[in-house]
């Protein structure tokens, strides 16, 4: 319960919280892009609906930290209102739609974290979000399926479906490292019992998505390349022009209803 | 003989009120009328979801952003009922996508205006998807069966659509100077556009005739367009807004609103090309499906290997 945390708890598990969010929005806002540009219209459709999946996810994540802000700060003030550089996600997340192959390689990646992320953080000892968690993972379980199955028929099916589908391991593998770390707030949060220690899902996942990629005849890459900074805000190119695109209406006009 | 004799009987069920369904003798005109209006429909869908997509990224709060979002998404599943449903009549998704990309087949000519703000998104789902709901509401009592039936299924989303739209205005109207001037520039620029979706004047209309009399079409162009105009203006006079025909005036007499006359000009010029975005939505359809090319080669050929596994 909100009321009876002491401040510095409640402080730690709204930053906590909004990452979460920012996950969530970030990832969301690239897979709704595909909205119009899928390469067929079954695919428009199911993309879009994993996409509402991460947005309904940002707003139960942010609306919590309305909560526990409880300041004023709404929903759309953590969407609209914070920088690039406050922005504290993953930088898988921000990393472009990219071609198809790229897009779906980097959901496998993403799906099957979330994936073991929320089956601990379904009992976490802060009930909202272990609520949360536990509508999640029903989605996620369902996004891992589509992404699981896309990745078969994209590295099994043509020689140009394989290459693009190497190709998309290969340049994403790097931005994965960071999925496993743990900074001061995170070992707070897990000591409490709130957060999850991610350095416990690596062994999993690892042994998950290499005997998909293995499934899929696809080469697991070397471990030689690691990009890390989302959760300071040190982000790539990608998230501030993104964030201006998705911010531009809301910032053009501040404070109103929409 | 033959022939005339299920010519009558086609007319006799027609006139009956008796559906019409694929399996059922039609006259060859009858199917490509159907075949016409139905992937044209189907396309409008599609197409549609150009407009409103552009807004997806740019959506001011998330909560709009996840209704434009499964708007725009709800619009696609429309395509796919509408594709489906023209298929009954013996012609593929693939032949009615060659057909829209190739120019020959067409799609509503709204969607060749640009969506230049955010509160188009609320003129569109308020005007043009209401405009719409008058069009299938009648659609719903089609002779043919699968047709109707989409129409039914169809009218309650977008007249969900149509409420959402609509709320945005109000939101917006009620908001700043700046949202309420932004509102009033949209609604200028969607009304005349959303009345010419009805199409040309009665005497003017190229399908009007067989289509009424076999039942494919239920109203007229002009009857429906009138609907329309009587059950926008209190809604617009509701939002505070000016309403875009300055002639527009209540007659009593005949309980329904005289209105201005549409600039068929313009209406004519879009159709035939000269529209904002004639050519960038039909580039878009193409590229779009053209970038997928691979994707959908890759999970053919996976079908086709597992297949062969199995045997």
């Amino acid at each position: 319960m909100v009321s009876d945390m002491n401040e510095e708890t409640k402080q730690a598990v709204l930053n906590y919280t909004i990452r979460l969010g920012d996950d969530a929005v970030v990832i969301g806002h690239r897979i709704a892009e595909w909205c119009r540009n899928a390469p067929f219209l079954e695919e428009d459709l199911a993309l879009s609906n994993v996409a509402l999946d991460f947005i309904g996810r940002a707003r139960m994540f942010y609306g919590y930290a309305e909560e526990l802000a409880d300041d004023g700060r709404k929903e759309d003030y953590f969407a609209y209102m914070r920088d690039h550089r406050e922005y504290q996600n993953l930088l898988i997340m921000e990393l472009p739609r990219g071609d198809f192959a790229y897009t779906m390689v980097r959901q496998l990646l993403v799906d099957v974290f979330n994936l073991y992320y929320l089956e601990q953080l379904i009992s976490s000892t802060d009930e909202t979000l272990a609520a949360i968690a536990g509508k999640a993972i029903k989605e996620t379980r369902y996004h891992l399926r589509r992404s699981h199955e896309w990745v078969l028929r994209l590295g099994l099916g043509t020689d140009e479906s394989k290459i693009r589908a190497q190709k998309a391991v290969d340049d994403i593998w790097g931005f994965t490292h960071e999925l496993f770390d743990l900074d001061e707030l995170e070992q707070q949060m897990a000591d409490a019992g709130i957060g999850v220690d991610n350095r416990s899902l690596q062994q999993d996942w690892s042994a998950k998505v290499k005997s998909i990629l293995e499934e899929a005849s696809l080469i697991v890459p070397e471990d030689s390349w690691k990009v890390k900074g989302g959760r300071e805000g040190y982000h790539t190119e990608y998230l501030g022009q993104m964030l201006n695109e998705m911010q531009c209406v809301h910032r053009a006009n501040p404070g109103l209803e929409w | 003989m033959v022939e005339i004799d299920q010519q009558q009987k086609f007319q006799n069920k027609i006139d009956a009120e008796i559906k019409i369904e694929p399996k059922d003798w039609m006259p060859e005109a009858y199917r490509k009328n159907l075949i016409r209006q139905i992937s044209q429909h189907a396309h409008s869908e599609v197409i549609g979801m150009q407009p409103e997509g552009n807004w997806i990224t740019r959506a001011p709060s998330l909560r709009r952003k996840a209704i434009l979002l499964a708007k725009v998404q709800d619009e696609g599943g429309h395509g796919l009922y509408l594709y489906s449903t023209a298929e009954t009549l013996g012609i593929t998704r693939e032949e009615m996508i060659n057909a829209l990309q190739d120019g020959s087949a067409r799609y509503a000519s709204i969607f060749n205006y640009p969506t230049q703000t955010w509160a188009d998104v609320g003129a569109i789902g308020w005007l043009v998807d209401g405009a719409a709901i008058v069009n299938q509401i009648s659609l719903q009592r089609t002779s043919y069966g699968p047709y109707s039936r989409s129409m039914v299924r169809i009218c309650k989303e977008e007249s969900f659509h149509q409420r959402q739209g609509y709320e945005l205005m109000l939101t917006l109207s009620r908001g700043s100077e700046a949202q309420k001037a932004m509102a009033q520039d949209s609604l200028n620029r969607f009304y005349w556009p959303s009345l010419m979706m009805f199409g040309p004047h009665d005497t003017e209309s190229a399908h009007s005739a067989s289509s009424m009399k076999w039942k494919v079409k239920r109203e007229t162009n002009d009857d429906l367009r009138q609907k329309f105009i009587d059950q926008t203006a209190p809604q617009i006079e509701f939002l505070g807004l000016q309403h875009p025909d300055k002639d527009l005036k209540w007659n009593d007499e005949k309980g329904q609103f005289d209105s201005g006359e549409i600039n068929w000009d313009e209406f004519w010029r879009v159709i035939n090309g000269d529209g904002h975005c004639n050519r960038q939505r039909v580039q878009h359809h193409i590229n779009a499906h053209k970038e997928g090319a691979w994707v959908r080669e890759a999970m053919a050929s996976y079908q086709q290997k597992k297949k062969s596994k199995a045997a």
